[in-house]
């Protein structure tokens, strides 16, 4: 046995960790810094990937790759594509 | 302890091929999943990254399993010089047969009846994913990282490994830029068993050292 | 003769590969391991030096006192050079 299969969403996480940091946008120290300064409760309130892909999200913020009105502008576009992620997945 | 086996089959019954169904496609849109989606496609469009390279990845994760680990393992159980090299230097020994590990810097420890080795990262989730694949949900926890360097043998005995006093505990904290990988020693009454079936011998958690390799 | 020492007790704000757990504790050197660029300017972007880097063993007895299940256990973590203090 050897544990569950990831969600496709969390597999992308992942992928975009390793890519971006083979890419050189940011580090893994740069992650973890992140990961850290979110606080202890956010290890409590959210699972694995979800603390990853907000790390890697301010990674690229703060390395200039697109701006937060980007991405919240983004976000919203995604919510209106539908109501799974099956239907929300690619634009 | 945290075993990552939960009871997915008790909560949503398992598909025609045996599986539990996967909820994630098809259940309501999460706040994070919107931030993946987004985070994807803005870099896609800033042409920083090409979704042929993304599944590219996801497929290269996607082929490491704790299977490329216990055919190196055996390897080393069946061939001293190729052992030697393994303890001098375990990324060039994965290396050399043919296990693309990228690069990770590797240092195997090896178990005898005088020492048992026992893998963790405390700062966060280091792990020699590039030749066993992602780790176990049970090695990311809290729990387990904090207490594999306080009380091992408690934690061992929870992973049903119980050892005598007279065996020395080293624990390994994977705190900068070396992965570790437990060298398990060969069960007795294995001397006739050829490389392949003592491979299937070596589990994951043989590698971590939270189990030992399994006795045909 | 092994190498004696001590994981200096600083407690800097802000992101550090030295476990608290290991600060002020007392081992010795298992074996170097090479330069590595410093976590503590990567994690802020910055050019990082290369500093090197060392595996420290210590006794599970210096790291948790009488609550040790077994005092000659030990524990190894990766230390870089600027945490060490020579003893």
């Amino acid at each position: 046995m050897d544990g569950h299969d990831f969600a496709l969403w969390e597999k992308r996480v992942d992928a975009l960790m390793v890519l971006c940091g083979a890419k050189g946008f940011f580090t893994v120290d740069g992650l973890r810094r992140a990961l850290e300064d979110m606080g202890e409760d956010a290890f409590e309130k959210h699972s694995y990937y979800e603390r990853w892909i907000a790390a890697v999200n301010q990674n690229l913020i703060e390395g200039g790759v697109y701006s937060l009105e980007e991405l919240g502008t983004r976000m919203e576009e995604i919510a209106a594509r539908g109501p799974t992620y099956g239907e929300a997945q690619n634009g | 302890m945290p075993h990552d086996h939960p009871d997915h089959a008790h909560d949503h019954g398992l598909s025609p091929s045996g599986h539990p169904y996967r909820a994630d496609n098809d259940g309501p849109l999460t706040y994070w999943q919107r931030m993946e989606i987004a985070v994807r496609e803005l870099l896609i469009e800033k042409a920083k990254i090409t979704p042929a390279e993304i599944t590219a990845q996801i497929e290269a994760m996607d082929a490491r399993s704790p299977a490329n680990g216990a055919a190196v393992v055996a390897r080393a159980w069946c061939d001293p010089a190729f052992k030697a090299r393994f303890l001098a230097d375990a990324g060039a020994a994965s290396r050399e047969m043919g296990f693309d590990i990228g690069p990770l810097n590797l240092i195997a420890v090896e178990n005898t009846e005088a020492v048992h080795n026992l893998i963790v990262c405390t700062l966060c989730s280091c792990y020699p994913r590039n030749l066993l694949g992602l780790p176990p949900d049970w090695y990311k926890t809290r729990q387990y990282r904090s207490r594999a360097v306080r009380e091992p043998r408690a934690v061992l005995r929870e992973f049903g490994v119980d050892l005598p006093d007279s065996t020395r505990i080293r624990v390994h904290d994977s705190t900068a830029d070396m992965r570790y990988i437990v060298l398990p020693a060969r069960p007795a009454g294995t001397d006739k068993m050829t490389e392949a079936e003592l491979a299937s011998l070596v589990s994951r958690d043989a590698m971590i050292g939270t189990g030992l390799a399994r006795t045909p | 003769m092994a190498e004696r020492v001590r994981v200096r007790a600083m407690m800097p704000p802000g992101h550090v590969r030295a476990p608290s757990y290991l600060r002020g504790k007392e081992g010795v050197i298992e074996r170097p391991l090479g330069a590595f660029h410093n976590p503590e300017q990567l994690a802020y972007g910055l050019p990082a030096e290369k500093k090197p880097l060392y595996r420290v063993r210590f006794r599970m007895d210096e790291l948790w006192g009488k609550a040790a299940e077994n005092p000659g256990d030990t524990l190894d973590a990766e230390l870089y050079d600027h945490w060490l203090e020579r003893l």
